[in-house]
């Protein structure tokens, strides 16, 4: 401790009562503001406080008046390019809470009481006799309730407690069964499929699975695509109509699930724009395909760029080169690109050999 | 009969006077002229095009030889790189939609040819886009019926638009954004917003794919399937903001951010400010 500082314990350390250097200025003098002093001032602030209740009036009757006159539906009336009725609504309800709010505001600082008031600190244990009692009370509970002297009471109750903590994970049986090797294909590969679908694959007298179209589902020639084209595409059963009903065969979830890991893309560059002999030897005349799902958390990808054939996630901008067997240039995913072994079928349509030989997606437990 | 023989014949009487034959031989040749041009139109464009092509050669070389060659080669730069790309192939389209959108020509390199004002006339660019067309087969300029809806019912529209929705979700949101308000792109480039465009413009970029885009040739996406899109983002244009003024549909998480940080911070800075001011008069109180 530095000596010029005074003096403030005794050698046994108890407090002394402080000798302030300055004498304490005790608090400032009130200043009032100009309503308490000014008469024609408080009036104002009562005129304004009730200007403002009454805006407060007027947007409810706007927001009503509002309601009432535009027109929602199929030709909605607008206001320039908004739609007319959620604005003037939006708009009469804001003048209404602003007004309600701005008058309250002004109201409590202008015209309400305005004393400084002072709390002085206390200690925050409770007093020492309110301790006591309630320890006495727990106390009291404990004898009379004989928690001590039935063992098999409290041993009963200990072990409903802990059975009742079984519930909640029986029910994490919900979260399985395991997937399986359901992660391991895709329904590009024809042996996986239902037997409806099967039924259908019959019909149509081929063995090549075509790449179609998404959305159209339309087969594609090879001459049919430029350099420089990208086509979002899928696998042709899930276009395939059910022969006598008409009816989709793939449809609801289950559409969902398989759409959500057989999404390709094709892209078209020049054959001396690949790098890698797997994507040569798996593409046709400058056509790749690839897995549409990337590889870090199963975004659908299709952000190409023509010039670098180059794919990029819009998620977390991982980027896969298309040209070098979908190899990571960037970003957060840990595998490459998985690649579709493309081929042309009997009557020259863009078909898979076979399906994916890694699964596609995301990472998961059980692949390791 | 009469009367109409008498001119006649009163006119036969000159027939064989000594300007005769030299008339005769003028009607003749003015009427094989008259017919010739009349019946001929397919010989008379061509020669058009080829004047067309002519006048936008000596336009190419003022203004877009420097970049691309004076034969449309292209030109690559020291390290490698293109100045500008080669151009036997890109068809009319693609030279109406750079030009016609003010992309080209560039003002100067880099990640991505900026649009502005249309440098040249439509006449102009007619020209240079008659011949770049001859470097090489490409892309024609789009007929605006391959674009429009005209001459279809309310429900086959309602149906294209429905269609155009889906083609367009699954082809063109990965850069261009839900609504078509554009992205970024990596390395300084971005895709434009596509709302608001000249249809034949939207047209021509799906056909030629400009810069990094990815072509979406005829074979790829069909013309009727393109028309579809285009209707579809004409028809999202068309609709109002029911929800007041747009963000541009970054996206909920990026607008709710928004309303987070800057709504509710406003609010809590507007709330300090309240609190921190107020009006004291050095007047006291007089007690009445």
């Amino acid at each position: 401790m530095s000596d010029n500082l005074p003096e403030t314990t005794r050698g046994d350390h108890s407090p002394v009562a402080a000798q302030e250097p300055l004498p304490d200025p005790g608090l400032p003098a009130h200043q009032w503001r100009p309503t308490d002093v000014d008469p024609k001032a408080e009036k104002r602030a009562e005129r304004q406080v009730a200007s403002l209740f009454l805006l407060a009036v007027l947007g409810s009757i706007g927001f009503i008046a509002s309601y009432v006159v535009f027109k929602v539906g199929d030709h909605p009336d607008t206001i320039g390019n908004l739609g007319a009725s959620n604005l003037a609504l939006g708009v009469c309800l804001a003048v209404t809470l602003l007004g309600m709010g701005a008058g309250m505001i002004q109201w409590a600082r202008k015209l309400m009481g305005d004393h400084e008031i002072v709390e002085m600190r206390h200690t925050a244990s409770s007093p020492p006799e309110d301790r006591e009692a309630t320890l006495g009370i727990l106390q009291l509970g404990l004898e009379e309730s004989g928690l001590g002297r039935r063992p098999l009471i409290r041993n009963t109750l200990l072990a409903a407690g802990g059975v009742l903590g079984l519930l909640p994970i029986v029910m994490l049986r919900d979260l399985g069964p395991l997937p399986g090797d359901k992660l391991d294909h895709t329904i590009w590969d024809i042996s996986t499929w239902t037997p409806e679908m099967q039924a259908w694959w019959q019909t149509q007298h081929r063995t090549l699975q075509r790449v179609v179209r998404d959305v159209v589902g339309t087969p594609i020639k090879v001459t049919e695509l430029e350099i420089g084209d990208l086509v979002n595409a899928e696998p042709e059963v899930m276009f395939a109509l059910d022969p006598e009903t008409k009816q989709p065969i793939v449809e609801g979830t289950e559409l969902l699930v398989d759409k959500s890991k057989a999404a390709v893309i094709l892209h078209r560059m020049l054959p001396s724009d690949i790098v890698s002999t797997q994507t040569l030897n798996w593409s046709v005349d400058g056509i790749v395909c690839y897995s549409k799902i990337c590889t870090h958390v199963g975004c659908p990808i299709s952000l190409n760029e023509r010039t670098t054939h180059h794919l990029l996630c819009p998620c977390h901008q991982s980027t896969f080169d298309l040209t070098d067997s979908g190899r990571v240039l960037f970003g957060p995913a840990a595998r490459p690109l998985p690649q579709l072994e493309l081929t042309v079928d009997d009557e020259g349509y863009l078909a898979a050999r076979r399906d994916f030989t890694e699964p596609v997606g995301p990472s998961f437990w059980e692949r390791g | 009969m009469r009367l109409l023989n008498r001119p006649l014949g009163r006119l036969s009487r000159y027939r064989r006077g000594p300007v005769a034959g030299l008339l005769v031989v003028l009607m003749g040749l003015v009427l094989t002229g008259g017919l010739y041009a009349a019946f001929s139109p397919a010989s008379a464009k061509v020669d058009d095009s080829a004047a067309l092509a002519k006048e936008g050669h000596q336009l190419f070389l003022v203004s877009c030889a420097f970049c691309h060659g004076t034969n449309g080669q292209g030109i690559k730069t020291l390290d490698g790189n293109q100045l500008g790309p080669p151009l036997a192939g890109v068809g009319a389209a693609a030279v109406d939609f750079q030009v016609g959108t003010g992309r080209m020509p560039a003002v100067q390199p880099g990640p991505q040819i900026p649009q502005k004002e249309a440098v040249f006339t439509p006449t102009e660019i007619a020209e240079l886009a008659a011949y770049v067309a001859t470097l090489g087969p490409g892309p024609a300029i789009p007929n605006p019926s391959d674009y429009s809806l005209d001459g279809l019912t309310d429900e086959q529209r309602q149906q294209a638009i429905a269609q155009g929705g889906q083609i367009f979700l699954t082809n063109c949101t990965a850069c261009h954004n839900f609504e078509g308000s554009g992205g970024a792109m990596p390395k300084g480039g971005y895709a434009p917003k596509i709302r608001g465009v000249d249809p034949k413009y939207i047209f021509e970029a799906m056909l030629t794919g400009p810069q990094a885009m990815d072509t979406f040739s005829n074979g790829n996406l069909s013309v009727e399937e393109k028309r579809d899109i285009i209707a579809y983002l004409q028809s999202i244009q068309n609709n109002p903001e029911y929800g007041g003024f747009g963000m541009g549909g970054i996206g909920p998480v990026s607008e709710g951010l928004f309303a987070w940080l800057v709504g509710i911070g406003s609010l809590v800075g507007i709330a300090i400010w309240i609190a921190a001011h107020t009006a004291r008069s050095s007047k006291q109180k007089v007690e009445l």
